[in-house]
Formats: structure tokens, sequence, C-alpha cells
């Protein structure tokens, strides 16, 4: 009895020791954060310095300002970057899936640029993009005039572009290890069997690749639409804004701290927050309605279950015993 | 039959030519924007004024770009300062993420589900978007301009070691513990002797994700340490935008003094890289 009780109050002590610090850093780092956050949307002000209440008018401002509102404008050239890379990865993992010579220096050359640092990769493409340098150079050595080649940071109807392309030249490895990963941890068997069956290659994705990676992909493409809006270090270097390429980082960025409209740029990572979240129910809602067909994640829930259950009767069995 | 043998053959080979093609012309375009920055990098001031930018550097012996970059953005400084920042940042994280994914997962208790809701909320936040706050607080705690106060608001807004350990407990036998604790082992015990040093995988995973993000991470300490001997490697390389806008021999000589360290380290560590990005992936 008594060392039942020592137990107890042992276990009191590690649940409060061990959970202290993370409590203590989440409270101050995120949740105060949060709703000061939440509270000063609702006013006009800077960092020190008197505030006056203006209600939900720094939202309507979000959505009417033209620059926030551009911005959000931007993030669409991000995503539909996003889908290309989520499109060029799965190409490129299928490619690697099958039996390839040197496939560790192809992953590795192609998943490198991820690991360099997003102020570093605003340089290299800054360098890239320069007018008569990088790029230009290619282009001049293909035979196209210097003349003819647009100014790719400057000129509006294609400097977005220019910047989205940086994103998928970042992530596209990433993402194509990730489905890599997940095509691996298929059964190589069923390549063969399928092969004596007289599949061919396209059988072999839609039947056999895709299913095992479908859980996968759905979640990188929403991601990619928090992602796109979160796009910061690449726009911020290169142009830092300028000639219509503010993402929505780089103008609430600007907000906060260059103009110290505090209040106006708490609207804005709010209305992010929304958006995420929004994406995030999406994302659960579909993984529960489209994958309920015995594949990927139902099968992850159905091993939880069986773990859980294994798991009770063991604890049953111990009662007993 | 033979005939469908004979054109099942061609088609394999049709396709073995292009995947590698693919291939090839994927990772030139990966590699080419740094390749070119490779060749910047050792061309003397007047190769750089004259030679086109894709022409190879007379010699690759030339550092006398590297050594303004280092001096101009005093790198050698970010480079000390990020070390110690990693180290102690990763430690940290894996006992926090660790212990308290220990806790989660072992013990039933009130508020238990709370937390982990608490915590995986967290996870949705964009860590750039609430630093309009955090640097407030950050003010009142008199935690700007020190390298450890950078140190705790990284420790602070690390959620993902948590999700890898929890997900790794969860697969971790419940049995283990018991039977310590028949023999008499404190919980303290049971996490320190026998728990912890089954987690090496779950601990270079998120050593992998984690270091990667802290080595790259450029918003808090922009924020945080303003101070010129405080600056970190990416901070210490923002510096390029200034006066030295576009003296591009400097630039990537400076931005590859950055990549040469973490590029080492992947090819030393390249596995346990890629399946440590599989694992975080799967936490979503």
């Amino acid at each position: 009895m008594e060392n039942v009780k020592s137990r107890a109050k042992e276990k009191w002590l590690v649940i409060v020791v061990f959970m202290f610090v993370p409590l203590l850093l989440l409270l101050v780092f995120t949740y105060v954060p949060f709703f000061k956050m939440v509270e000063f949307s609702l006013y006009k002000m800077k960092y020190i310095g008197p505030r006056t209440f203006v209600g939900l008018k720094n939202y309507a401002d979000v959505f009417s300002r033209g620059e926030c509102f551009r911005s959000l404008f931007v993030s669409v050239y991000y995503m539909a970057g996003a889908i290309i890379q989520l499109g060029l990865a799965l190409f490129l993992a299928t490619m690697l899936v099958f039996r390839t010579k040197g496939s560790g220096i192809f992953k590795g050359a192609m998943f490198f640029p991820y690991l360099i640092c997003g102020i570093a990769i605003g340089f290299i493409f800054k360098f890239f993009y320069a007018r008569g340098f990088v790029l230009d150079s290619f282009l001049q050595m293909l035979g196209i005039k210097l003349e003819d080649i647009p100014l790719w940071l400057e000129e509006e109807n294609i400097n977005n572009i220019s910047l989205a392309a940086t994103s998928v030249w970042r992530y596209t490895g990433q993402n194509m290890i990730l489905f890599l990963g997940a095509m691996m941890s298929v059964d190589t068997d069923l390549y063969e069997a399928s092969d004596l069956d007289g599949a061919n290659k396209w059988h072999q994705f839609r039947y056999i690749i895709l299913p095992s990676i479908k859980s996968i992909v759905v979640l990188n493409l929403i991601l990619s639409i928090s992602g796109s809006l979160s796009a910061f270090e690449p726009p911020y270097v290169i142009t830092n804004g300028a000639w219509g390429t503010g993402t929505y980082f780089v103008i609430m960025n600007r907000l906060a701290h260059e103009n110290q409209k505090v209040g106006l740029a708490c609207a804005m990572a709010i209305v992010l927050l929304a958006i995420i979240v929004a994406c995030t129910v999406a994302q659960n809602l579909f993984f529960k309605y489209a994958f309920d067909d015995g594949t990927a994640d139902e099968s992850k829930a159905a091993a939880r279950k069986r773990k859980k259950a294994e798991k009770e009767a063991k604890k049953a069995a111990k009662g007993g015993r | 039959m033979t005939m469908s043998v004979k054109k099942r053959k061609v088609l394999t080979t049709v396709f073995t030519v292009f995947k590698y093609l693919v291939l090839v012309v994927g990772s030139f375009i990966a590699l080419a924007p740094v390749v070119v920055c490779v060749f910047t990098a050792f061309k003397t001031e007047e190769e750089y004024n004259t030679t086109s930018v894709l022409a190879l550097p007379k010699s690759f012996a030339y550092f006398e770009n590297f050594k303004v970059a280092l001096e101009k953005a005093n790198m050698l400084r970010g480079f000390f300062n990020t070390a110690v920042v990693l180290v102690v940042v990763l430690t940290a994280s894996i006992f926090i993420g660790s212990m308290l994914a220990y806790v989660l997962n072992r013990f039933q208790f009130k508020g238990n589900g709370v937390i982990q809701s608490l915590f995986t909320f967290a996870a949705l936040i964009p860590g750039i978007a609430t630093q309009v706050t955090v640097y407030q607080i950050m003010y009142s705690l008199g935690l700007i301009n020190h390298l450890y106060g950078y140190m705790i608001v990284l420790m602070g807004t690390d959620i993902i070691s948590i999700y890898i350990f929890l997900q790794f407990f969860e697969n971790l036998p419940v049995s283990l513990d018991e039977s310590a604790i028949m023999d008499g082992c404190t919980y303290f015990g049971v996490f320190f002797k026998i728990l912890f040093p089954l987690l090496k995988p779950a601990i270079v995973t998120s050593l992998v994700l984690k270091g990667v993000g802290v080595y790259n991470e450029y918003y808090m300490s922009n924020l945080y340490l303003q101070d010129s001997n405080l600056k970190t490697i990416s901070t210490a390389l923002y510096v390029f935008t200034g006066p030295y806008g576009n003296r591009y021999n400097y630039i990537c000589a400076g931005v590859l003094i950055t990549i040469i360290p973490i590029f080492i380290l992947f090819l030393i560590f390249q596995k346990q890289v890629y399946s440590g990005m599989a694992a975080g992936a799967v936490k979503g």
C-alpha cells in the first residue's frame, strides 16, 4: 500500500518535472503571443505609444489595401509553382523507383537545394536573374539576343514567375525524396510480379505506385497552400517586394517592422492562420472520406486500432493474473 | 509471341534512355545555379569583369574573394555563434521533446489530451506570423541581443521534435517500462536508463530536421540578434544586400562559405537525412 502511494507521488513528480519547461515555453512563446496578436489586431497602434481601438477595421484593410490584397494574389503564383513542383517531384521519384545506376548521385544532386539557407538561395538567384548574368548569358549562348530577353525581376508580367521558380527549385528534390520514401515502402516483389503479368510502366505507376503515395501527395498539396502564403526569404533578398513581388510575409514584415503598423500586421497574421486552419480541417475531412478504401491511411488507422486492442488485452490478462 | 517480346524490349530501352535523360537534366538544373557561383567565387577581379559568368575561372586556387567575404560579413563570428546555438538548442530540444513525449504517451492523467491538442494547434501557427508580438515579449523579458535569448525562443517554437518523439514512443512496447518497474526501477530510471537509449533513431531524425532548420534560420536571428557580434551565419550573409550588392564575386564566395559545411555534413549523413525527411513527413 505504502509502495503504491509513493508510486503515485513519483508519477506526479515525473509529470510535473518533465512538462514544466515545455509547457512554460509553449505558453510564453506561442499562446501569450497568439492572444496578444488577437488583441492587437483590433487596435491602430505602434510598438510604443498610445493606441486606439478600431474594431475590425484592420481586417477589412487586409482585403482592401492594395499591397495586402495584391500579396494574396502574388501567392497564387507560388501555389501554381507548388503544383508544378509536386508534379515534377512525383515524376522524378517515379523514374528513380525503378532500378537506376547512380541513383544516389541523382538523388543527392536534386535534393541538395533544400539544404541551402533561404538567404543564400536569394543571392544565388539574384545573381542568376540579374541583367547580363547567369540566365541571360546562358540564353545568349543558345543564340537569343539580349534585347529579346525580358528583365526577369523587373517586368511585372514575368517577375513573380521567376521568383516562384526559385521555390520550385528549392523544394522539388525534397518532395521527391518524400515520395520516393513512400514508394519504396511498397513490396518490391509487386513490381516483379506485375512485370511477369505483362504490366507496363504506366500500369505499374497507376496501380502500384500511385495508391502507395496518394496520402502523402494530398498532404503536400494542402501544405503547399500555407507554404505559398509563407514564402519569404527569396523575394525578400532578391527584390524586397519591389515591382509587385511582395509576398504575404514580405508585406507583413514591412508593415510590422518598418512601418510599425502593428495592428494591421497582426490582423494579417490572424487571417493567415485562419486560412491554414481551414486547410487543415479540409485535409482531415479529405482523409476521412476520400481514403476509406483500404489503402495507406486506412491501414495505418487499422494498425493503430490493433495495437490498442493488444495493449488492452495485455492489461486485461495482467489484471486476471 | 516473339514479336511482342521484341516490342517490349524496345519499349524498355526507350524508357531507360528517357529516364536517364530526365535525371541528368533534373540534376543539371538543380546544380547549375550553384556551380556558376563556384566559378564566380574563384575569379579574380579582372576575370570577373571581363569573362562570361559561364566561363571557368583560370584557377581554383584564388581565395581572395573568400577572404574578403569572411572579413566583410564577419562570417567566422557567424559560424561560431551558429555552432554554439546549434549545440545548445539541439541538445535541449532532444531532452525537452523526449521527456514531454514520455509523459504524454505513458501516463494517463487529467489534461493529457488538452495538452496534446495545445501542441497540435501550436504547430499550425506559422513561426514568422507571431513574431510581431513575440518581439514585445522578448523585449520585456530582456532577451533581445543575447545569444541565450535567441536560443530560448528557438527551443520555445520547437514542435517538430515533440511530434517525432511522440510517434516513436507509440511503437515502443509498454512491457519494457513494466518489467523495469517490476525490477524496482523508478519512473526517472525507466526513462533515462531504459527508454532514452532506445530513442536513437528518433533523436537522429529530430537532429536532422531541427539542425537544418536552425542552421538556416534567418528571421528570428535578424530580429533578436541585432548586435554585429551576435550575427549568425544567415544574418551575416545578409550584409551583402548592402554596399556590396552587385559584387557577385564576393557574394558567391559568401554563399559558398555558408553552403560548404552543410554540404559536407550531407555527404556524411546522407542516409540519415533521407530517412529523417521521410519520418518527419508522416506527421503532417
